[in-house]
C-alpha cells in the first residue's frame, strides 16, 4: 500500500513512556531525514514526569516546507500498548501502525536502550536512507561513549534496517528529498536564544522552569564561546533583580521564565519601570493557574505580561509565531529595550519553543545592534528632562558622571522626592514613551485574500497553523491577520477589522485575552472566537473545521 | 584624595541622634582612606532607613527594592568587575525580606561588601519586630513579645562559608571604619553587621545596652579558625565585635565566570562577535 493520500508528505508519530528514550528516536530520525534532504516539522507533547506515562512526538516529512502541527497520523510507532488510546482521534483507519517488538529485539542485543536506534533506523530505511549514511550519524552521536557503544548501536541499526526492509514490502513511501541540505533545523527555544546572542545578550540570570529552560540551557552552552555571564539564581526574584543590576552596569541581560516564575518577577518589573532600566523577558507560556499543566501549551499569559508590575509604565510585547520571528524579534528586543529604557517581552509558549522545522540560515547581513547609553560628564543627571522624554542613560565608569537610580519617585538627579510637581513630570516623562514606541511598531501581516469577507486574527505560535489551514481551505473570502507585536497595538487593525464582514479571533486560551486587548485599545468588540485551552496546540485540521463551521 | 569628596547636599531624613550617622561617617572615611573614587563605587540598597544611605553620599547608586539589594549588587559586579560594589541595608531588609538572597549570595561569593545596619527593629514602618529582635521584644504587632529565635547573621554566614564575617558597633567610629576598610579590601563576599541603636522605636537595645552587651575579640584572636569563629558567633550574653572569620582562598563569583577567563573588559565595552554567530546559525 501507499501510505498517505497527499503523497508529498508523511506524518509519523512515535509514542512511548517518559524515560524510554523517544527523544533519542526523535533526534536521530530528524537528524537523518534532514541530512538526507527532507523537509521536516517536529513537535512533541509530554507529561510532567521523568518516568512512565505516555508522551508522543510528531514528525512530518515532506517534499515541501512544513511547519505546523496536524492531527493526521500516517505512521505510528507505538512503544507502549496505551499508545493508540493516548493518541485518540489522531489515529484513524488509515494510520499504518508498526507493530514490531522493538524492545524485545533490543533485549536480544543486551539492553532495551537499543530499541530507540532500532526504531529510528526502521523508519529511516522506509525513506530510502542508506546504511552507511545512518552509520555515520550513529558514530557522530555515540563516539564520545566509546567504540563498544558505537558498535552495539550499529548492530541495533542493522536490526532496524532488517525490520524496515520487510516493512517496505507493505508500505511504499514515494516522497523525495527536495530540501536544501544547507537548511538549518532548529526549534523555537534555539531561535530565541540565538536571537538573544544576535541582540548582544551577554548576561542571563534565570531559574529553570518549563518551557523556558531551553533558552537558558542554550545560552549556557554558548557561555564560553560568547563570553556570556550565566547564573542560575536562587529564585526568579533574584534572577530579575540581578539582570536589572547587569543592565544598570551596561550589560544586556535576559530573563527566561514561565508564568509562575514571572509572577515572582513582577516586583522587579515595576522597578525596571520606575528606574527606566531596560530588561528583556522571555516568557514561555504554559497553562495555569499556578502549576497548571506544566509541560503543555497555552496563550494564557498575555494579560499578566500586559498588566504586570504595580504602577503605570510602558512596555513592549513581542509575540513571534515562527522561527524567523523568534530570532529577529528577540534580537530587536534588546535594542528596543535599550533605546526606550523599557521592559520588552518575547512571549512564546511550549508549542513554539519545542517545535523544529527546516529554515534557511538566519541572514545576519541586516542585523545591527546599537548601544544607546552615553558617556557622561560631571553634571550628568540620570533622569534629565528632555524634549522627547528619553533621558540619556549613563553607565558607571563610562565618563565622569554619577549614575543614581531609585525605586522611589525621584528628581532628575535620581534622589528621592515627594514633590507633586516632580512626580507628575516624571510619570508623564515615562508614560510619554509609549507614543514614541508606537511610531516603531510594525504592522500585522495579512495572509490569504486581500479581498477577504471573513478576517481571522491570531498572534504568536498559532501563526503557522492558521496559515496552513487557510492555504488548505483555499477560500478567496478568507484573510488572516498575524500579530507578532501585540502591544502597543498597531493602528491599522481598525481598518482591517472594519473592512471585514465577519472577524474571528483565534487564541490558545479560554478568555480571548488578545480580543479583549483589541476591544480596550480600539473599542471594536470581536464576538466570534475560536478558543482552545486543553493544553494542546490547535491542529491545522481543527482550525479548518472550526473556521468552516463559522 | 579630597576628604569631602563623598559629601552630598541631599537633606538627611534620619532622626537626629540615629545610629545611622555613625555608620555613614565611618563609611565615608573608609572610602576616602582607601582612595576609592566615587565614579568607581556603586552602592546598592533596598528599602528602610538604612536603604537611604546612598542618597547621603556622592557616588553611583542603585536604590532598588526592599530585600533585593544583593541580587543587583551581584549583577553589577558581574557586569563590571572593575567597580567597587557595596550592598547596604537594614536587618529587616537583608535578613528578613532578603533572607534567601543573603544565603545564596554568600554561597556565590561575589566580591562585594554587605553592610547591614542592625538595630533589631523595623524603623521605617514605625516599630515592628525584625528578624534580629530579641525574645520578649514587645511591639504594636508582637503584643506579647517576640517568641521567635533571633536570627544570628554571623553564625549563618560562617556556617555557609562566607569569606569575610565581621560585626561592628556604630558608636565606635574608628573601629567600624577599620572593619569596613578590611571588608572592602577583602576579595570576596564580606559581611559587616553593624549594631546601631534606634532612638525612636527600640527602647531596649539602646546605646548603653549595646555598650554593656558587647566586647571586642581579643588581639590574638585567629579569624582563620572557622570552628572557633562559629563558637564565638553563638555568644549572646555579650556579643563579640570585630572580624570573626576570613577565608581569603575562596574563589570569587566573578573569577568563576568564563566570560572573564580570556577577556577582562566589562560587558558594556563588548560587541557581538558576528563571525562566531554566523557559524552558529548556519
Amino acid at each position: 500500500m501507499t501510505v498517505n493520500e497527499i503523497k508529498d508528505e508523511i506524518s509519523i508519530v512515535i509514542c512511548g513512556e517518559a524515560g524510554q528514550g523517544i527523544q533519542t528516536v526523535e533526534s536521530l530520525l530528524i537528524d537523518a531525514l534532514k541530512s538526507a534532504g527532507f523537509y521536516i516539522f517536529c513537535t512533541k507533547e509530554y507529561m510532567s514526569r521523568v518516568r512512565g506515562g505516555a508522551n508522543s512526538v510528531q514528525i512530518r516529512v515532506s517534499e515541501k516546507p512544513v511547519s505546523a502541527y496536524i492531527k493526521r497520523t500516517d505512521i505510528l510507532i507505538p512503544l507502549i500498548k496505551e499508545a493508540v488510546e493516548h493518541l485518540g482521534e489522531r489515529i484513524s483507519k488509515e494510520t499504518f501502525i508498526i507493530q514490531e517488538d522493538f524492545s524485545g529485539e533490543a533485549k536480544k542485543l543486551g539492553d532495551t536502550v537499543y530499541s530507540n536506534v532500532i526504531a529510528a533506523s526502521t523508519l529511516a530505511v522506509l525513506f530510502g536512507i542508506n546504511r552507511e549514511f545512518f552509520y555515520n550519524l550513529v558514530e557522530k552521536r555515540f563516539s564520545k561513549k566509546g567504540e563498544e557503544v558505537v558498535q552495539k548501536n550499529k548492530e541495533a541499526a542493522n536490526k532496524g534496517f532488517e525490520i524496515g526492509g520487510k516493512l517496505s514490502l507493505e508500505i511504499e513511501i514515494k516522497i523525495q528529498p527536495k530540501a536544501d541540505k544547507n537548511d538549518t533545523l532548529i526549534n523555537g527555544a534555539q531561535a530565541v536564544a540565538m536571537g538573544a546572542l544576535a541582540g548582544g545578550c551577554n548576561f542571563i540570570a534565570a531559574y529553570p522552569m518549563t518551557p523556558s529552560t531551553g533558552v537558558f540551557t542554550y545560552l549556557a552552552s554558548q557561555e564560553h564561546e560568547f563570553g556570556i555571564v550565566v547564573e542560575q539564581a536562587e529564585d526568579e526574584i533574584s534572577a530579575m533583580n540581578m539582570n536589572l543590576g547587569a543592565w544598570y552596569a551596561g550589560a544586556r541581560g535576559l530573563v527566561s521564565t514561565a508564568g509562575g516564575g514571572f509572577d515572582l518577577m513582577t516586583e522587579g518589573l515595576s522597578l525596571a519601570g520606575i528606574t527606566e532600566t531596560p530588561i528583556v523577558i522571555h516568557l514561555g507560556q504554559r497553562p495555569g493557574p499556578a502549576t497548571g499543566l506544566p509541560t503543555r501549551t497555552e496563550q494564557g499569559d498575555l494579560n499578566i505580561a500586559l498588566y504586570s508590575g504595580h504602577g503605570e509604565f510602558p512596555k513592549i510585547i513581542l509575540t513571534p509565531g515562527n522561527l524567523e520571528d523568534a530570532f529577529y524579534l528577540t534580537q530587536k528586543a534588546f535594542n528596543l529595550a535599550d533605546k526606550y529604557q523599557v521592559p520588552v517581552f518575547v512571549l512564546t509558549d511550549q508549542f513554539l519553543v519545542d517545535s523544529y522545522y527546516n529554515i534557511k540560515p538566519f541572514d545576519l547581513s541586516n542585523v545591527q545592534n546599537q548601544h544607546f547609553f552615553k558617556e557622561t560628564g560631571m553634571e550628568y543627571k540620570r533622569y534629565q528632562m528632555t524634549e522627547n522624554g528619553i533621558s540619556p542613560r549613563g553607565i558607571p565608569q563610562f565618563g565622569e558622571g554619577l549614575i543614581c537610580v531609585d525605586s522611589d519617585e525621584h528628581d532628575e538627579s535620581g534622589h528621592i522626592t515627594e514633590s507633586q510637581a516632580v512626580r507628575m513630570s516624571m510619570n508623564n516623562k515615562r508614560l510619554s514613551k509609549i507614543d514614541m514606541i508606537k511610531g516603531e511598531v510594525f504592522p500585522p501581516e495579512l495572509i490569504g485574500s486581500r479581498d477577504y469577507k471573513t478576517l481571522l486574527i491570531g498572534w504568536g505560535s498559532t501563526y503557522l497553523i492558521i496559515k496552513e489551514a487557510i492555504e488548505r481551505l483555499g477560500r478567496d473570502d478568507l484573510g488572516f491577520l498575524y500579530f507578532k507585536l501585540v502591544y502597543p497595538l498597531h493602528d491599522s487593525i481598525v481598518d482591517y477589522i472594519k473592512k471585514a464582514e465577519k472577524t474571528i479571533i483565534i487564541e490558545n486560551n479560554a478568555t480571548s485575552q488578545f480580543g479583549k486587548l483589541i476591544a480596550r485599545e480600539t473599542g471594536l468588540v470581536i464576538k466570534d472566537a475560536i478558543l482552545k485551552y486543553d493544553g494542546l496546540p490547535f491542529s491545522v485540521e481543527e482550525i479548518m473545521q472550526r473556521v468552516s463551521n463559522g | 584624595m579630597d576628604k569631602n569628596i563623598y559629601d552630598s547636599k541631599t537633606e538627611i531624613a534620619w532622626c537626629p541622634g540615629c545610629g545611622n550617622f555613625g555608620i555613614l561617617n565611618a563609611l565615608k572615611d573608609a572610602l576616602v582612606e582607601l582612595e576609592i573614587a566615587p565614579k568607581n563605587l556603586v552602592i546598592v540598597s533596598g528599602i528602610g532607613q538604612a536603604g537611604k544611605t546612598p542618597h547621603y553620599l556622592s557616588c553611583n547608586f542603585f536604590n532598588g527594592l526592599h530585600g533585593r539589594a544583593l541580587p543587583p549588587a551581584t549583577g553589577i559586579k558581574a557586569a563590571n568587575p572593575n567597580l567597587t560594589v557595596i550592598a547596604e541595608g537594614g536587618d529587616g531588609d537583608m535578613y528578613g525580606e532578603g533572607g534567601n538572597h543573603f544565603i545564596h549570595t554568600i554561597r556565590r561569593n561575589p566580591d562585594i561588601t554587605n553592610i547591614v545596619h542592625n538595630n533589631m527593629v523595623y524603623a521605617l514602618t514605625k516599630g515592628q519586630a525584625s528578624p534580629t529582635s530579641g525574645e520578649g521584644f514587645k511591639t504594636p504587632i508582637q503584643v506579647d513579645g517576640v517568641f521567635e529565635e533571633p536570627f544570628n547573621p554571623i553564625a549563618v554566614a560562617i556556617s555557609l562559608g562566607a569569606s569575610f564575617v565581621a560585626r561592628a558597633f556604630s558608636a565606635d567610629m574608628d573601629k567600624t571604619k577599620e572593619i569596613i576598610k578590611k571588608a572592602i579590601l577583602h576579595k570576596g563576599y564580606a559581611l559587616v553587621d553593624i549594631f546601631q541603636p534606634c532612638i525612636s522605636f527600640n527602647k531596649i537595645n539602646t546605646f548603653k545596652w549595646f555598650k554593656d552587651h558587647t566586647y571586642y575579640l581579643e588581639d590574638n584572636y585567629n579569624p582563620q579558625d572557622k570552628v572557633e569563629a562559629f563558637r564565638r558567633s553563638l555568644e549572646t550574653e555579650k556579643f563579640p565585635l570585630g572580624i570573626f572569620y576570613i577565608n581569603d582562598k575562596k574563589k570569587t563569583f566573578e573569577d568563576n565566570l568564563p566570560a572573564y577567563s580570556l577577556n577582562k573588559e566589562p560587558l558594556y565595552k563588548r560587541q557581538v562577535d558576528f563571525n562566531k554567530l554566523k557559524s552558529l546559525v548556519k
